[in-house]
């Protein structure tokens, strides 16, 4: 696909949100331009809804296939589209915004005046003993093989861990006549009654029936092990045994694959680059951009929709989209801000009722605290194979922050750019200094937010001044 | 340890993992052929050598890095299989392709 | 001294090398020092500049301290209990063309007529020899052996470290406001009270040209953020750091494996706000060079990019002496990208400053007073 030089909006993300973004910004006339690293729409959560082989829709439920409108309506709003392409920088030029942009393998600059950042999600880190071994996965992994491939998890699988997704996968999984071997949950004995403050909100959103539905399901195919404790993924090469402990009783089983999920945490990376502030939330446990009812971020001309601005789900993030597109379409003179209220309704009345009960869900799934911060020889930042003993032991040395983390130790300098660790170090350096993670605060993130070979920069335009300057040795640099 | 599903349809796709031939699924990524093909490791890391394999399948975790057509250290969740295509596994720090331009 | 928080013989404003070698070498000549860092040590250029110990190529004025510094980090394990991650395989600058070659080799022949002798032209085969990745095209470059790279952020902190471990004492988060004299000695106000001292050592860098106007002495200082990039690991391919000629370029690979990509193409830089703006366009230039000059980095994947908060001088050469204006004041600021070799030696020469007045080796060149008449 041609993608041109320059564009009303950039949206970034084919997920609910940036679909919604992109289909309100196109049917209010702005030039429209929504990017996606994926080769078909749909994020994540509607991940492959265009190309699954899983036709029957009994298997992955109505919830996903509800996607399938928002694609359609996409389609149909006459945006431009750029699957395969990753944007690896969003800089400020000329009062408006530069996207760097890696798309079927050749980097690109594209000229924008605002850009919708939707991002999404990713799973929370889970850093038990042994989980970066072979046969060691996140659930959702195995749902985006079910739903783009085709391929079911063979063998003596485990899931464990807690939250919504797992339970889904879970409920897939069933449908599928897949075999799980235990089901090993991690929600705390004690969380039924800490969330119960939030029942009554719970009882009259959409996730109540939801929720029991799947876990009936899942209880139908699954043993289900309940309050687990402690969890070790063991094996020489490859995954070959999970240990855990529930109820005071430790247990070793043979398994094949594990699948871990406990809960999705906001996409940072590209909003924090830029420069958007964020703020720790202390019932998410995640650093969470800040943003307005519109999506607005700190940063003039960049919006922020979806999960990326905070979990709260595929109609929330859809919801949210729509709000940031209208906010767009108003900001560049296409809508009067009373169209854009009146357009706005329902997306507002929506997102209210997802909010409802959302409370419930974050608490009730709060990821213990032994599942998040792990000890000893447990690697932390798989990249840079960092475990939790170096990470404690660097802060005893004086170390306060993740950048210092970073110096001292090269953890977070891998090329997942603290996706997988970046939660942990920080509650990890917070705990042994006895502070809060909002002043310890994050790794500080840079572009290029995605990986980009070399090869790729240097076929970017130069400027004219460093096309013709040639630094004689007399002004030699570095 | 992953089988597919009957309604996927055939793998017709011809590619090469470590110079042996694999048929692939047309639309699946890199990472799942391999999956598909029973490799859950894909390389070993550059650090202490030890085995890593697809663990996001979404392009965040760079644990499914692999050398696709002489390029080193592309996310095979993130690229689609193609009829031909070279796919190595990658041994520590990934080898530098040695002659010639590396083909796009 | 009433009021203070801590006094102490000497302030350092600034936490970066130069601050911490001249607070440990303050320590060493008996000289007790409080060092104030408005972040933490290491934060702007210190720590992520490239790392280059380099006496290739420099400004002549800049060749005794920088082979007087070169010795130093040959030693540098005794003097801070630390090897920084020093290794010597080298830096060479390369020709591509024949213009190149002539400058390069007028420049070694310059170099003897001073007495230098420790860069060497090497022909194509020499340089094929010892950086066998390199362009075919290239004729060859000019060599300095002992020259090398350590890291940086290492190397700031192990002269933190033992500055500490000689009783000074590193106040981070710490921000200067105000410089004034009282009776016969300083009061630096900061955002966490005022600090006293006897003598005032200014080394803070992109901000260092504050302190020169509050002693009436203000010097033309550009704040500027040269970027960088560095890849994935690669296997060991790269052994001297090379530096380009015509081409601004360094490019070295790390102990780890990662490639180095520095150059000076800069950044936009608020220095207020500590921030810098990468700019793409002028990361691509760099990225064409490197790619014209090691083919094989075409597929290298870049992992990060970033630009660290530097001074520069208009004749890109720092500032290393005592005040012109008041007593008890020094300055080591203004090291223009390529001020982290000279680290080791700085801190001895602020030191010699301070104690007697005076150095043997030749500063003059670096005086404040060549920025205008007071």
């Amino acid at each position: 696909m041609t993608i041109d030089e320059r564009y009303d909006v950039a949206v970034v993300g084919a997920g609910a949100a940036g679909l919604a973004a992109a289909s309100e910004c196109a049917r209010a006339g702005v030039a429209t331009l929504l990017l996606d690293e994926q080769p078909s729409p749909g994020g994540q959560i509607y991940r492959s809804i265009t190309t699954t082989p899983l036709a029957d829709r009994r298997v992955l439920g109505s919830d996903y296939w509800y996607g399938e409108a928002l694609v359609r309506e996409f389609e149909r709003a006459g945006a431009a589209y750029a699957p395969r392409s990753t944007v690896w920088a969003v800089t400020p030029e000329g009062g408006g915004f530069e996207a760097g942009v890696s798309s079927d393998g050749a980097a690109r600059l594209v000229a924008v005046k605002r850009v919708i950042l939707a991002t999404g999600a990713l799973e929370r880190p889970f850093p038990i003993p042994g989980w970066t071994l072979p046969g060691v996965m996140m659930a959702g992994a195995a749902q985006i093989l079910l739903k783009s491939s085709g391929l079911l998890p063979r063998g003596r699988i485990v899931l464990a861990g807690s939250g919504p997704l797992l339970y889904l996968l879970a409920a897939q999984l069933v449908r599928t006549d897949t075999r799980i071997e235990r089901l090993l949950d991690t929600t705390p004995p004690a969380r039924w009654r800490v969330a119960a403050r939030h029942a009554f909100a719970f009882a009259v959103s959409p996730y109540l029936a939801k929720g029991l539905g799947l876990l009936r399901e899942a209880r139908r195919a699954a043993r289900i092990v309940e309050h687990v404790e402690h969890l070790e993924a063991l094996g020489d090469r490859r995954l070959s045994r999970v240990r855990y402990m529930a109820k005071g009783r430790s247990e070793e089983i043979i398994a094949d694959l594990l699948l871990l999920h406990q809960g999705v945490v906001p996409n940072i990376n590209l909003a924090s680059a830029i420069g958007c502030a964020q703020r720790w939330d202390a019932s998410q446990l995640a650093f969470i951009p800040v943003v307005d009812e519109w999506g607005a971020s700190s940063v003039p001309g960049v919006s922020i929709a979806g999960d990326g601005a905070g979990i709260a789900g595929a109609r929330a993030a859809e919801a949210r989209g729509r709000l940031a597109g209208l906010h767009a379409a108003c900001a560049l003179g296409r809508l009067d801000p009373a169209e854009r209220d009146r357009r706005a309704r329902t997306s507002r009345s929506e997102l209210a009722r997802q909010a409802r009960g959302r409370a419930f869900i974050d608490t009730l799934y709060r990821p213990a605290e032994p599942l998040r911060l792990p000890q000893g020889d447990t690697i932390v930042c798989r990249c840079e194979e960092i475990t939790a003993r170096q990470i404690l032991d660097t802060v005893k040395l004086g170390c306060i922050g993740p950048n210092q983390m970073k110096s001292f130790l090269r953890c977070g300098m891998g090329p997942c750019q603290g996706r997988f660790c970046g939660l942990t170090v920080t509650e990890l350096i917070a705990k042994a200094r006895g502070v809060p993670p909002a002043e310890v605060g994050y790794y500080r993130l840079r572009f290029p937010v995605k990986p980009v070979t070399l090869g790729e920069i240097a076929a970017l335009p130069q400027t004219e001044a460093s096309v013709q300057a040639v630094a004689r040795l007399a002004k030699s640099e570095d | 340890m992953f089988a597919r599903r009957p309604e996927a349809g055939p793998s017709n796709v011809a590619v090469t993992i470590d110079g042996q031939p694999s048929m692939a699924r047309a639309g699946d990524s890199v990472a799942a052929a391999m999956l598909a093909a029973g490799l859950l490791a894909c390389r070993t890391t550059p650090v202490s050598g030890a085995e890593r394999g697809p663990f996001c399948m979404m392009g965040v975790c760079f644990d499914c890095l692999v050398t696709i057509d002489g390029n080193p250290n592309r996310q095979a969740c993130l690229v689609a299989v193609r009829a031909g295509m070279r796919i190595e596994r990658q041994s520590g720090p990934a080898a530098i392709p040695v002659e010639g331009e590396p083909s796009a | 001294m009433s009021g203070f928080v801590a006094t102490a013989d000497a302030i350092v404003v600034g936490g970066g090398l130069h601050g911490c070698s001249a607070a440990l070498h303050l320590a060493r000549a008996g000289v007790r020092a409080i060092v104030l860092e408005k972040n933490y040590v290491g934060r702007h250029a210190s720590g992520v500049n490239a790392g280059g110990v380099r006496t290739l190529s420099r400004h002549e004025a800049e060749v005794p301290l920088a082979l007087a510094a070169l010795d130093m980090w040959y030693a540098i394990g005794e003097l801070v209990d630390d090897d920084c991650g020093f290794e010597s395989n080298g830096q060479v600058r390369i020709a591509e063309d024949e213009r190149d070659a002539a400058a390069l080799k007028a420049r070694e022949a310059r170099m003897r007529g001073l007495g230098y002798a420790h860069e060497r032209w090497i022909d194509a085969a020499e340089l094929l020899a010892r950086v066998p990745a390199i362009a075919p095209h290239c004729l060859g470059g000019l060599l300095a052996e002992r020259d090398g790279a350590a890291d940086p952020y290492r190397t700031t902190a192990a002269f933190r470290r033992k500055a500490e471990a000689l009783g000074q004492r590193i106040h981070e988060g710490v921000r200067v406001e105000r410089v004034q004299r009282v009776g016969n000695a300083w009061s630096v106000a900061t955002d966490q009270g005022a600090f006293g001292a006897r003598a005032l050592v200014n080394c803070a860098g992109a901000w260092a040209d504050r302190i020169c106007a509050a002693l009436g002495e203000p010097v033309p200082l550009e704040p500027i953020a040269p970027m960088m990039m560095v890849t994935l690991r690669l296997p060991p391919f790269l052994q001297p750091v090379v530096l380009g000629a015509a081409r601004p370029l360094s490019f070295k690979q790390t102990g780890a494996g990662t490639v180095l990509i520095g150059g000076g193409r800069r950044a936009r830089v608020d220095r207020d706000a500590e921030t810098t703006k990468l700019d793409f366009r002028e990361l691509a230039a760099s990225a064409r060079t490197v790619c014209d000059l090691f083919p094989i980095m075409r597929s290298a994947v870049v992992n990060r990019a970033w630009a660290g908060i530097e001074a520069r001088m208009p004749d890109d050469i720092p500032v290393i002496s005592r005040s012109s204006t008041t007593r008890d004041a020094y300055h080591a600021f203004g090291f223009s990208a390529h001020g982290f070799e000279l680290g080791p030696i700085v801190g001895r020469i602020v030191a010699e400053l301070v104690t007697t007045g005076g150095t043997p080796l030749p500063i003059a060149p670096f005086a404040i007073e060549r920025f205008g008449p007071r």
